[in-house]
């Protein structure tokens, strides 16, 4: 196989740029490993690695700021059969953080080379995640108070399953790239280098100095022992091909007629664990039923074992519009969180109206026809409570009919709790 | 007559899979989650794909990679998402890549309420990007537009190959409704222009005609090249002022200049109407009983709902405020699409109602205000 590099455009880094050998080696390995431009999309990222995908022949992805990643990752999981690189500095690498954690933790078949050459080159040698504490750079005594990072024992406990350590002069960096690209899962090869440009105007790093400083690191080498597991992309699709498609949205058919006309507003006022959204949802599947339109609004605290929950139904045989209720027909005040939320309503509402409370529910006054349920003393636990006005309703002819709200039930819930949601429904009447 | 029951974050999904949507990637977010939670339950079995990103930055990253993979795509999050995107959202305007893009909006500033709706985001959707060329906004009022609108905006994301926003807004997307799915207007569903197979492939090359450049898939026979910098029709770097230019014309006519192909919206026309009630999205519940009932009465008010809030369809609006003496803007904001009217509408009154403390804007508020002008 032939060079992928495109002769139109060689590489412009400033002379002794260690980018330069690993742009070399990158080529030679697709090279070995027999790819065609097409096979294979390189990912760059933003800086002077940031060139990267354009001094190839192959598909390219140029992104913002440490994002290659997710792009990567994107990539991947549409066309599975694209070999993807990504190219990255240590600028990348630490502004984008969170998607290299993400990644190891993933461990999708992408691989990641971190040209590192301890500052920012592009913006004028700032420190990084990397600089040497030791390092002068472009960002005055900052980094000499803050600890560069090891990328490899980084990825590493963020669970990356291949992690190699080089330096960009390496006669058989190569061969460590195609071993990595070869690696089934995410590899990871931080590969140190000189930046002439900036970092060793004022520092001194060479290739013997970088081969004597990662002697003395903690080895990385390839794979992770402890991190060897399945690779993302085939493990998503074995449990994708698992997963049952949900069905299609239910539809009700209407079949009984509605004991009233026109827009009929209800508002179920209890707390978390009375079973009030469930209860709102019933109240409009059995409009429904009858072939009237239904809106449902609930409000309930973001900690859901917990507070009030309210439930605002609109039942009505024209279109609804407004989906706010002005002057509930029926309110079912089953808690006081529930009935404190919504206090301004009971002032509002009129003498037509029909309350049913609970007996330990204090009402704000009104004007409205009150109905006490004493819920304890008819042995219904809370949780049904929210239902067992439903019926109460039903019951009387109010909004839903017995046929309506049992057919309701039936949509709603199977075997077991269908028995027992009908029986107490029976209970009510009686 | 049968009926399904469903909130509009379900019906946004239903609308993603009609379109033939195979990649969602997203962040979970009150009120946008149950987006999510519907397209994980739906796409895996598919074939499709639906992540969870480590945040939102990831999950428009994943999906830029998925969409320029070939895949139709789509995420969705709310205000403090739409914020993250930022950068996202530039890209996919700059390098014209076709992502759907649902901002369930909640009470803002800042994180602001969680479970409460407003339309606060109607102008930072429109600027939030850098460079600020023009995007693409649909405004849903209910759970049979968010089925529609989000059909729509599939087809105008690869139709025009950029990202399209879906504006809903809590007290839709979270408010379970009635609709029969059997009668939707359903608008044909568009697939994205390729390449003419045989020729050399230009990346962001427009054939005769054409404003928008055809398609080919990363992974593509022929290569493809996509940046996030200013780049020619080759897709590499270039500092020719001349191409430049013409980009940004093209990207920005390629929009503007198609808004009468797109212009989507509902109203309660009425003979030598006095007032013109202008509004959108949730607010077009409220405005809707108030104008029927005031029509109802002989009043000569009439009732325009945009669904198409970008770009602005000045035509329209032209046509529909010709005549009037008095246009009234209602949104769940403290003025923000007002901005465009009055520009519009600049020889005449122009009064606003608004609100922004989490509750819907009442009718008796709306008649207040026609009834007293
Ligand atoms: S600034 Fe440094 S990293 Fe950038 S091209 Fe020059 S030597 Fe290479």
């Amino acid at each position: 196989m032939d060079s992928l590099l495109n002769p139109q455009r060689p590489p412009v880094f400033c002379p002794g740029c260690a980018h330069d050998q690993v742009t070399k080696a990158l080529d030679k390995a697709l090279i070995n490993m027999n790819l065609a431009g097409n096979q294979v999309v390189l990912v760059s990222d933003i800086g002077c690695s940031g060139l990267f995908d354009t001094f190839f022949n192959t598909h390219a992805f140029h992104g913002l700021h440490g994002r290659a990643l997710t792009y990567a990752t994107g990539l991947k999981m549409t066309r599975p059969e694209l070999t993807v690189i990504v190219t990255m500095g240590d600028g990348g690498l630490g502004i984008g953080g969170a998607h290299l954690l993400s990644t190891c933790r993933r461990n999708i078949d992408l691989t990641l080379l971190v040209l590192n050459n301890f500052n920012y080159g592009m913006t004028g040698g700032q420190c990084s995640s990397t600089t040497p504490q030791e390092a002068t750079v472009g960002s005055g005594f900052l980094n000499q108070i803050e600890k560069p990072m090891d990328v490899c024992k980084v990825a590493q406990a963020a669970g990356a399953a291949y992690t190699a350590r080089s330096s960009a002069y390496r006669k058989n960096l190569p061969e460590a790239i195609e071993q990595a690209i070869r690696f089934n899962g995410f590899s990871l090869i931080d590969i140190w280098g000189v930046c002439p440009g900036r970092y060793t105007k004022r520092n001194k790093l060479t290739p013997a100095s970088i081969e004597a400083q990662i002697s003395e690191m903690p080895p990385a080498d390839g794979p992770v022992e402890e991190n060897q597991r399945p690779e993302y992309g085939s493990s998503y699709r074995e449990k994708s091909a698992a997963q049952k498609a949900p069905s299609p949205p239910k539809t009700i058919e209407a079949r009984f007629s509605a004991p009233e006309t026109g827009r009929q507003e209800v508002m179920i006022l209890g707390s978390a664990g009375q079973r009030i959204v469930t209860a709102g949802e019933l109240l409009c599947l059995a409009g429904l039923t009858a072939g009237l339109r239904a809106t449902l609004k609930n409000d309930y605290p973001i900690t859901v074992l917990r507070g009030h929950s309210v439930s605002e139904v609109v039942l009505s045989d024209e279109e609804i519009d407004f989906t706010g209720i002005d002057s509930p027909k029926v309110v079912l005040a089953l808690a006081q969180e529930g009935v404190n939320r919504k206090k301004s309503i009971f002032g509002t509402l009129a003498d037509s109206a029909r309350v049913f409370k609970a007996r330990e529910v204090d009402l704000p006054a009104t004007a409205a026809d009150v109905v006490e349920v004493d819920f304890k003393a008819l042995g219904i636990r809370p949780p049904d409570r929210a239902l067992a006005s439903l019926a109460l309703m039903a019951g009387e002819n109010r909004v839903l009919s017995v046929e309506m709200l049992k057919k309701a039930l039936k949509t709603r819930f199977k075997g077991e709790v269908l028995e027992k949601a009908l029986a107490l429904v029976q209970k009510e009447m009686r | 007559m049968a009926l399904c029951f469903m909130e509009g974050n379900e019906a946004v999904a239903w609308g993603a899979k009609i379109a033939g949507c195979r990649f969602f990637a997203g962040y979970p977010i009150t009120p946008a989650t149950t987006i999510y939670n519907a397209m994980l339950a739906f796409l895996p079995p598919e074939g499709g794909v639906c992540l969870q990103g480590e945040d939102e930055i990831a999950s428009m990253g994943f999906c830029l990679g998925a969409s320029m993979a070939g895949a139709k795509t789509m995420t969705a999050t709310s205000g403090p998402g739409i914020s993250l995107y930022s950068e996202h959202i530039s890209f996919a305007i700059a390098s014209e890549i076709p992502l759907v893009i649902v901002d369930v909006q909640r009470l803002g500033p800042s994180t602001g309420s969680a479970t409460r709706g407003a339309d606060g985001d109607v102008q930072f959707l429109r600027w939030g990007n850098s460079g600020g060329q023009p995007v693409i906004v649909l405004a849903p009022t209910d759970v049979a537009d968010c089925v529609t609108l989000t059909v729509h905006a599939f087809n105008l994301a690869e139709t025009y190959r950029c990202p399209v926003f879906v504006a809903a807004n809590k007290e839709i997307s979270m408010t379970k409704e009635s609709i029969d799915l059997e009668k939707l207007p359903i608008p044909k569903v568009v697939n994205r222009k390729t390449a003419p197979e045989g020729e050399a492939y230009i990346p962001f090359a427009v054939s005769e005609g054409s404003r928008v450049p055809d398609f080919l898939p990363i992974g593509a026979d022929r290569l493809v090249r996509q940046t996030s910098s200013t780049h020619g029709e080759d897709g590499y770097l270039t500092v020719d002022p001349s191409t430049i230019q013409r980009f940004q014309d093209r990207r920005q006519e390629k929009i503007t200049a198609a808004v009468d192909d797109f212009t989507f919206f509902d109203e309660l026309p009425a003979q030598n109407a006095d007032i013109l009630l202008i509004t959108y999205g949730v607010t077009a519940r409220a405005a809707r009983t108030v104008v029927a009932k005031l029509q109802a009465a002989g009043e000569p008010v009439a009732l325009l709902v945009l669904k198409t809030l970008w770009p602005v369809p000045e035509a329209l609006i032209r046509q529909k405020t010709q005549g009037v003496k008095r246009v009234v803007v209602a949104e769940m904001n403290m003025g923000q699409y007002l901005h465009e009217i009055q520009r519009i509408c600049c020889d005449r009154t122009v009064d606003f109602i608004g609100t922004m403390d989490g509750n819907l804007i009442s009718p008796a508020r709306i008649e207040e205000v026609l009834s007293n002008g």
